[in-house]
């Protein structure tokens, strides 16, 4: 077998591993072929049919995203047979596409667009086969819109939905011209197993699949004198938000966020980080409590492992399909929703704010959040805890609807109160972020001592692997931990529901020991979540991932308990971990859901 | 009325009542010999696209891999063709015969037949068949089972690697190639998989030899053809020919004396006008004088009372309703031509939009993932380009 296969693209002789595709072969020297089915996160399709290229002495044409490089093989990708197939693809894909791009989410954004736009692709060689069709829109979720008219059945979404989340939610149904993406007996999206993680909508080329968007009546709240706007900024929104600004991935622009954010005119912009070591705190504890009564006093109710409960999509994912696991759970409330009780209580009153007249708003990485804010136990307050989650995406389309310039603005700072965070808040924007946050803490309150990493980095549980495992020897514990001496804490974990399902398995059948599994539903965490930049791939979430860890670093506070707006809510305000006004606010409860 | 000229074979279809010893006698040859007898036959597909059948067969046992199945393709979806159940009906052993030929020659313990949907009332006879048959492969000493997997009419199913995935449990969609079946197929594991017709002739070839069967017919297609005749025919039914004729011939048997065209190959072949009967020979396409044609064996008359316009309308419904839709040129190709041959139709769209249509066709030849896409233009531009005034007027 031969190291690497020789084949010449474009009368240029390229030389690459066999198996590699055209495509990939194409793309190694730099020449580039377009497609819209193929999607690096995903396995190859080869169902749109626009990246067919020509091989020399060969009759049709050949997809380059689905067919391997063989010895010798001499491939055109701008020949005129490919030139008018290509153009031919994409007007029959238009042809059945609702093309009204100026009334379009996507408009400017959309792939079917910008290659429609490149091959000057114009109107009117075939027949607009959309009246013939019967096409609604679903827009009964809270997170999601699917628009079948501007579906282009390039199957992305049905993809990502199994491979990357396992759930299938959406797959394709009927044949022929009936052929569409559906749901179970094609029952509104928020009818069905669908998770809300947003993943079909960073995956999905067009405007099919897309956020509901709350921007008009985020305006509208803020137009309004007589309402104070409270907006909080997840961990993974500042290290993202530049790309849809126009800068590469993996910039941090906390400051100009925050700056943008005044601008718009938010009334007090604070940081989600805030409560994500808010989390740190209530959730470790938890785990602490559990280990208690498991180990020391064998209290059989208590489950272990314990799990994450930050990501929403993977709350819902479990709700779904494993009720009976529900209580592996931790009942601490995501960071979002910790933020939205306490803004509309502790924030309140702090600021001398009367809670009805606040309007708290969330921009999150996710769409799952959307949902998340809606669900009816998130009313702590007395009032609806967060009113409007936008995403990432819907943050930069007002910075510029609201003619800033971005990249020129000056950094600014969070408000005080509920605006300062640790290192460990932050890394929660990446897979492995919370349990390394929660180690940190969990370690010093158990031991005295600080966890034993160089640099407090626990570097096993970063990185994009799908499953991660990491064990911590506890010795010589504080006295009050004694029945912890000698325990090796075993953790795990997992981002992409697709993991969460192999590892949720493993905790029903009991053949694993772990005591705390982080589950994050979207891949390379929040960092990666549904509500981010597109495109997306391992190396966009790779840069996101570095530009976290790099923020963290440059931390002088790096530990959850170690933030002091933290420690000034607990001495002011909640007291102590776990106690009653943490469960009131802090803490929620979950509900069994069906598969249909 | 019994066709004249043409010499009518009863090969297929002829009793034989040695199927055990048969079976017994050839497994117990040696592999490379069968492979090179059927080679030597000339032997091609009956199932649509004429791959030469002891190649496939040789290049599935030499495929690395432990699990390898042999899957007969019963799902017969091509509008006009009724062959595959005749001799399921008739000569099953035949077929199952061939299947246990292939399963010792290429390593397979296990075999399905997949059965069209519509055809479900052969099940439990084909099952009665198939449960003595594992009696004859015990006393060979071949361990090897044959299941019956019921399809659920989708004609795309019929195309190998969509029943692969319809057998696995998915929806029915033809797959990237390659990898080829031989390599990797059912279970993605090395498989053959066969029409019906083709599995028969080989019985016929392990008993009376290679020689035999390549005596029949010419050049690139040898051996006999069962031909579904239907449409404007006072003989419709199903008849044994050498391959190799003429159509001239051919209507001259079974035409009602106004033939004006005969659609060879079914809704996915060639629509021949009379003008070319003369010059058309029925075989694969190859070195034949003349234009030769793929063929299924599905042979549809049609006389003058008959709308060309009709015809093509039908098989453009049929394609716009059987393609899976995965594909681009496919799925919104088929709704383009079928659209676009209307809109002519009544005027709406001026006669050039034909061209149009043609060109469409001849990039879904060019582009589309598998032979039902790429098949559309056989019929598309064959009918339109003969009969133009029909489309129009
Ligand atoms: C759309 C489509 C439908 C097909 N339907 C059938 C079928 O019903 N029966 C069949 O034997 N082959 C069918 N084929 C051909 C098969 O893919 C495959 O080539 C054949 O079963 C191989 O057997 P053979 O080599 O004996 O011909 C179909 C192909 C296509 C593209
Ligand atoms: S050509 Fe048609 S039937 Fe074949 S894969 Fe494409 S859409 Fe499906
Ligand atoms: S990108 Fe290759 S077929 Fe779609």
């Amino acid at each position: 077998m031969p190291h690497t296969v020789n084949c010449q693209i474009d009368h240029l002789s390229v030389n690459i591993q066999p198996g590699a595709t055209i495509l990939e072969a194409a793309r190694s020297i730099h020449i580039q072929i377009p497609t819209l089915c193929y999607h690096s996160d995903l396995c190859v399709a080869g169902n749109c049919r626009l990246c067919m290229v020509e091989q020399v002495g060969a009759d049709r044409l050949l997809p380059a995203c689905a067919t391997p490089v063989t010895e010798g093989m001499e491939i055109l990708t701008n020949s005129q047979k490919v030139r008018h197939a290509r153009k031919v693809m994409l007007e029959l894909l238009m042809s059945e596409h609702r093309s009204d791009c100026t009334h379009c989410y996507k408009n400017g954004r959309c792939e079917l667009q910008n290659l429609a736009s490149e091959y000057l692709v114009q109107d009117g060689r075939f027949i607009d086969l959309v009246p013939f069709k019967n096409y609604t829109i679903d827009d009964l979720s809270p997170s999601i819109i699917k628009d079948d008219a501007k579906c282009i059945r390039c199957q992305r979404c049905v993809r990502t939905c199994a491979e990357i989340q396992a759930v299938s939610a959406l797959a394709v149904a009927h044949k022929g011209a009936e052929m569409k993406i559906s749901t179970f007996f094609d029952l509104p999206m928020a009818e069905v197993v669908c998770t809300n993680c947003g993943q079909c909508v960073t995956h999905c080329p067009t405007g099919a699949l897309v956020e509901k968007n709350y921007i008009d009546a985020v305006w509208q709240a803020m137009d309004d004198d007589a309402r104070h706007v409270v907006v909080q900024t997840a961990p993974a929104v500042r290290i993202a938000l530049g790309e849809a600004l126009g800068l590469e991935p993996g910039q941090i622009v906390t400051g100009k966020m925050v700056a943008a954010l005044r601008r718009l005119g938010f009334d007090s912009v604070l940081d989600t980080d805030f409560s994500a070591d808010l989390t740190i705190i209530e959730e470790g504890h938890e785990l602490l409590q559990r280990l208690r009564e498991v180990i020391r006093d064998k209290n059989p109710q208590v489950k272990l492992p314990m799990t994450t409960s930050c990501s929403p999509g993977w709350i819902k994912f479990l709700e779904h399909l494993y009720p009976d696991l529900l209580p592996h759970l931790s009942t601490a409330k995501s960071p979002q929703q910790m933020f939205g009780a306490l803004a509309k209580t502790y924030y309140a009153r702090r600021i001398g704010m009367d809670a009805k007249n606040m309007v708290s708003v969330s921009v999150m990485p996710c769409t799952a959040k959307k949902f998340e804010a809606a669900r009816p136990e998130m009313c702590a307050s007395g009032f609806r805890d967060v009113d409007y989650v936008l995403t990432t995406r819907e943050l930069a389309m007002m910075i510029r609807q609201a003619g800033i310039d971005f990249l020129s603005l000056p950094d600014d700072e969070f408000d005080s109160i509920m605006g300062q965070s640790s290192g460990a808040g932050v890394i929660f924007g990446a897979t492995g972020g919370v349990m390394e946050a929660a180690l940190r803490t969990v370690y010093e309150v158990v031991t005295g001592r600080e966890v034993p990493f160089d640099g407090l980095n626990i570097v096993p549980v970063r990185g994009l692997e799908q499953v991660k495992e990491a064990a911590l020897t506890i010795s010589s514990p504080l006295p009050e931990w004694g029945f912890l001496d000698g325990v090796t804490l075993k953790t795990c974990v997992v981002h992409g529901l697709a993991g969460a399902r192999e590892v949720m398995k493993k905790v029903a059948d009991g053949s694993c020991d772990y005591h705390f599994i982080e589950i994050m539903a979207c891949p390379g965490g929040c960092l990666g979540g549904g509500g981010q930049p597109m495109p997306v791939s391992d190396h966009v979430r790779e840069m996101r991932a570095r530009a976290i860890y790099r923020d963290d670093a440059g931390k002088a506070i790096r530990k959850s308990h170690e933030n002091p707006d933290v420690v000034k809510l607990y001495e002011d305000f909640l007291k102590e971990p776990l106690g009653h006004l943490s469960h009131q606010l802090l803490h929620t409860h979950y509900v069994a859901r069906k598969r249909y | 009325m019994a066709p004249r000229h043409l010499m009518r074979l009863d090969l297929i279809f002829k009793d034989e009542h040695d199927v055990a010893p048969l079976v017994r006698q050839t497994l117990a040859r040696g592999r490379d010999d069968i492979v090179n007898e059927l080679i030597a036959s000339g032997l091609k597909g009956r199932g649509g696209a004429g791959f030469p059948t002891g190649l496939k067969w040789k290049l599935t046992a030499d495929a690395p891999g432990d699990e390898k199945y042999v899957i007969c393709n019963a799902d017969e979806g091509e509008p006009g063709t009724f062959k595959d159940r005749e001799i399921l009906m008739r000569v099953p052993e035949k077929v199952l015969a061939g299947m246990a030929v292939c399963a010792k020659v290429i390593g397979a313990r296990q075999g399905f037949i997949y059965l069209r949907g519509e055809y479900r009332f052969l099940r439990a006879q084909l099952q009665q068949v198939i449960d003595g048959f594992h009696a004859v492969l015990d006393e060979a000493g071949l361990p090897f089972r044959i299941e019956i997997f019921m399809g659920s009419g989708a004609y795309i199913c019929g195309e190998e690697s969509a029943l692969f995935e319809s057998m696995e449990g998915q929806r029915g969609e033809p797959r990237n190639k390659p990898p080829y079946p031989t390599q990797c197929g059912f279970r993605n594991a090395p498989t053959v998989i066969n029409n019906v017709e083709t599995l028969a002739h080989t019985y016929s070839i392990f008993k009376y030899g290679a020689e035999k069967f390549r005596d029949l017919g010419v050049q690139d297609s040898r051996g006999s053809k069962v031909f579904s005749v239907s449409g404007d025919t006072p003989v419709p039914g199903i008849y044994e020919l050498e391959f190799g004729m003429t159509l001239q011939r051919f209507v001259e048997d079974f035409g009602d004396g106004d033939t004006k065209a005969v659609q060879v190959g079914g809704a996915s072949g060639f629509c021949v006008p009379r003008k070319r009967f003369e010059r058309t020979i029925i075989g694969y396409q190859g070195k034949l004088t003349g234009t030769s044609l793929p063929t299924g064996g599905s042979m549809m008359l049609f006389n003058s009372s008959r709308s060309m316009y009709n015809v093509l309308h039908n098989y453009l419904e049929f394609f716009v309703e059987e393609s899976c839709g995965q594909c681009t040129p496919c799925r919104v190709g088929t709704q383009q031509l079928l659209r676009g041959i209307e809109g002519v139709k009544r005027g709406e769209l001026s006669s050039a939009t034909l061209d149009a249509l043609l060109d469409l066709a001849e990039t879904m030849r060019l582009t589309a993932k598998c032979g039902l896409g790429q098949s559309v233009a056989n019929s598309f531009a064959s009918i339109v380009e003969n009969f133009r005034e029909e489309m129009i007027y």
